[in-house]
């Protein structure tokens, strides 16, 4: 296992060197000229090349790449020239707004979609059954930022039982910063009034995010009760009198663990990268609202950061699940 | 013993049952793909048909109508005008021309390109394979909707660029359904005999094993068209690729955002026409796996 986990560790660095120069490779192939943008607009031809020299731009490119890759492990990642601050600090400020969305999703997804699973997998082709399979089926087609305006227009605007968008008041003084994510820095500093306006502003955003991975884990909860009720073992356990529910419990929630892990580490990556339109929606201040901002103004080195941020990420959640997999079931073999 | 004999008949019973319900089962899911391929081919006559179809073409062509401004839902307006007195329900016709379309395009290049990664990759194996793939899960590891709007908006406005840059993080899936498929059927029976035949690889390849794995492509091409619906109408949500006066979902939608609640018709049609375009693909491709790709039937 440790053998295992340290091989793991050791070919996660061709991986993310790999992925540093596909995102370089990709951003200098793409038309535009950065340089001309970072200059501004009244810049003449002599300050653009003055510019070039100074960003190190005029090198050839395999310099270029050493210089920018030698930079993200010293934590340079370059400068946005929207926000006029290194990529690196405003990825600090917004990374964690973004999971702290992704997270609640997921949470809200496990929650919700758990019961739902095992309620349809237990009244399998009866009305439960159809009533959550309709519904998964339904959020994973439907839009997330069409359910957040959907969501605003009731909870926000009709009813006024929601804040419209943003992640915490302006006028507040948000609790002190400590893992980035208010809700629990608000826990953490006691202030449980801020705890709760910081969920206020977290609610829509959450469920619009969660539709996909709560119509996954539904899905997966009800073929795995399906396929435990039907085991043998299950079958021993009726015949001895158990009752349906403690069999459910003892046996089907076991599962539930599993198939919340998959989706979790499936779900974490590709999230991070889709909560684009829902934080446009809700103005929400993650990393999907600071890239799209980068996108429309081609700003390329915010738009490189954030890329590369969440690959890393991606590549990161999937070895921690694949860890976690061999913890929590020891069917799981490593070489 | 008695026992054993009693369970025999009940089991079969059970079995019966069983199959029975297994039948049921899969007539109610093929009940819900006829309904999914019911609401595909409407869009498909909407989008071929639209022009003549819409009560007022000349707002598809970006005729304004300042005296009609945001009158809701009525007889004249099904789904009532918009900020420039449009009639919304001719713009959300139309705009299924540009949805599938794009939709259609994306998905069938991504196969193209896809398939012809993977196919390589799994009949030549080897350091071939080995490259392709790491590229391919690579390409996986990007966000994928960021990179495709990063790309869209640094080659400009136009579909043909949109799809270009959807497609640029889409075909990896391809790839890595298809170089599955053909290492499974490289080594099978008929293949040997083309290969000890003569036949060259390129032959093989294409002759040979790819038709035989049409089938799962398709299957994925079918559910991943719903998907691509959702991205194009995302970007045009954003302000990339697509751009008004063309009558695309996701630019209607997001237009329509400045004016709730009050004009709140203008935002629910469009965004329901999105939500039903990708349910009817997802119901259509669930039908189709069933039919072709019986191993995967549940």
């Amino acid at each position: 296992m440790l053998r295992y986990t340290l091989r793991r560790i050791v070919l996660l660095i061709p991986v993310l060197v790999g992925l540093s120069l596909l995102v370089f490779t990709i951003s200098h192939l793409l038309p535009g000229d950065p340089v001309k943008l970072a200059a501004g607009p009244q810049a003449t031809q002599a300050d653009i090349d003055s510019l070039a020299r100074e960003l190190g731009m005029d090198k050839p490119l395999p310099v270029q790449y050493w210089n920018y890759a030698t930079g993200l492990v010293r934590g340079d990642w370059g400068q946005s020239v929207l926000t006029r601050r290194p990529v690196w600090d405003d990825l600090k400020v917004f990374l964690p707004a973004t999971l702290e969305l992704v997270f609640a999703a997921l949470a809200f997804a496990v929650i919700v979609g758990i019961p739902a699973g095992l309620l349809s997998g237990v009244y399998a082709n009866r009305w439960p059954d159809y009533l959550s399979r309709v519904v998964s089926l339904g959020a994973i087609s439907m839009p997330r930022f069409f359910l957040g305006l959907i969501l605003q227009l009731v909870f926000a605007m009709a009813l006024g039982w929601l804040p419209l968008g943003g992640r915490f008041p302006i006028i507040d003084e948000p609790p002190p910063a400590l893992t980035g994510f208010l809700t629990i820095d608000a826990l953490a500093a006691g202030q449980f009034g801020a705890f709760w306006v910081a969920l206020q502003h977290l609610a829509m955003p959450a469920i619009a995010m969660s539709l996909s991975p709560l119509a996954t884990i539904t899905r997966m909860m009800r073929a795995s009760t399906i396929e435990v009720l039907q085991q043998d073992y299950v079958l021993t356990e009726r015949a001895l009198g158990l009752s349906q529910k403690l069999i459910v419990f003892k046996y089907v929630l076991k599962n539930a663990m599993t198939s919340s892990l998959t989706v979790i580490g499936l779900y974490v990556g590709w999230l991070l990268g889709g909560t684009v339109l829902v934080e446009t929606v809700f103005d929400w201040p993650g990393i999907g609202l600071y890239a799209t901002k980068a996108i429309v103004s081609q700003d390329f080195m915010p738009v490189m950061g954030v890329t590369l941020a969440i690959g890393t990420i991606f590549i990161l959640s999937n070895l921690v699940v694949d860890l976690l997999y061999g913890l929590l079931n020891p069917k799981v073999r490593y070489e | 013993m008695s026992a054993v004999a009693g369970n025999i008949p009940s089991s079969a019973a059970a079995a019966r049952l069983q199959n029975w319900r297994r039948g049921l089962y899969r007539f109610r899911q093929s009940w819900l793909s006829v309904v999914g391929l019911a609401i595909v081919v409407l869009l498909l006559v909407a989008a071929i048909a639209g022009p003549w179809l819409v009560p007022y073409p000349e707002h598809v062509a970006g005729g304004i109508n300042t005296g009609a401004r945001f009158k809701p839902p009525s007889a004249q307006h099904w789904f009532g005008t918009n900020e420039l007195g449009q009639d919304v329900l001719s713009l959300v016709v139309a705009g299924s021309r540009v949805s599938l379309l794009a939709g259609l395009a994306v998905v069938t290049l991504a196969a193209i390109v896809g398939t012809v990664v993977g196919a390589v990759a799994g009949y030549v194996g080897r350091w071939v394979d080995e490259a392709l793939m790491r590229f391919t899960d690579l390409m996986l590891t990007l966000p994928s909707l960021i990179l495709a709007m990063a790309v869209a908006a640094a080659l400009g406005p136009g579909i043909a660029n949109m799809v270009f840059a959807i497609v640029l993080s889409w075909w990896p899936g391809f790839a890595r359904l298809v170089r599955g498929e053909v290492m499974a059927r490289k080594e099978e029976v008929y293949v040997q005999a083309a290969r000890a035949l003569g036949a060259s690889a390129p032959r093989i390849l294409f002759r040979h094993i790819l038709p035989n794995i049409v089938s799962p492509i398709i299957v994925k091409a079918s559910l991943d068209m719903g998907f691509a619906i959702l991205t194009v109408a995302s970007l045009g949500f954003v302000g990339i690729g697509v751009k008004p006066p063309t009558p695309e979902w996701g630019v209607l939608l997001s237009l329509a955002r400045g004016y709730l609640p009050d004009y709140w018709w203008t935002a629910i049609f469009p965004g329901c026409a999105i939500f039903l375009a990708v349910f009817a693909f997802n119901l259509l491709g669930d039908g189709l796996r069933d039919v072709l790709d019986p191993r995967a039937r549940r």
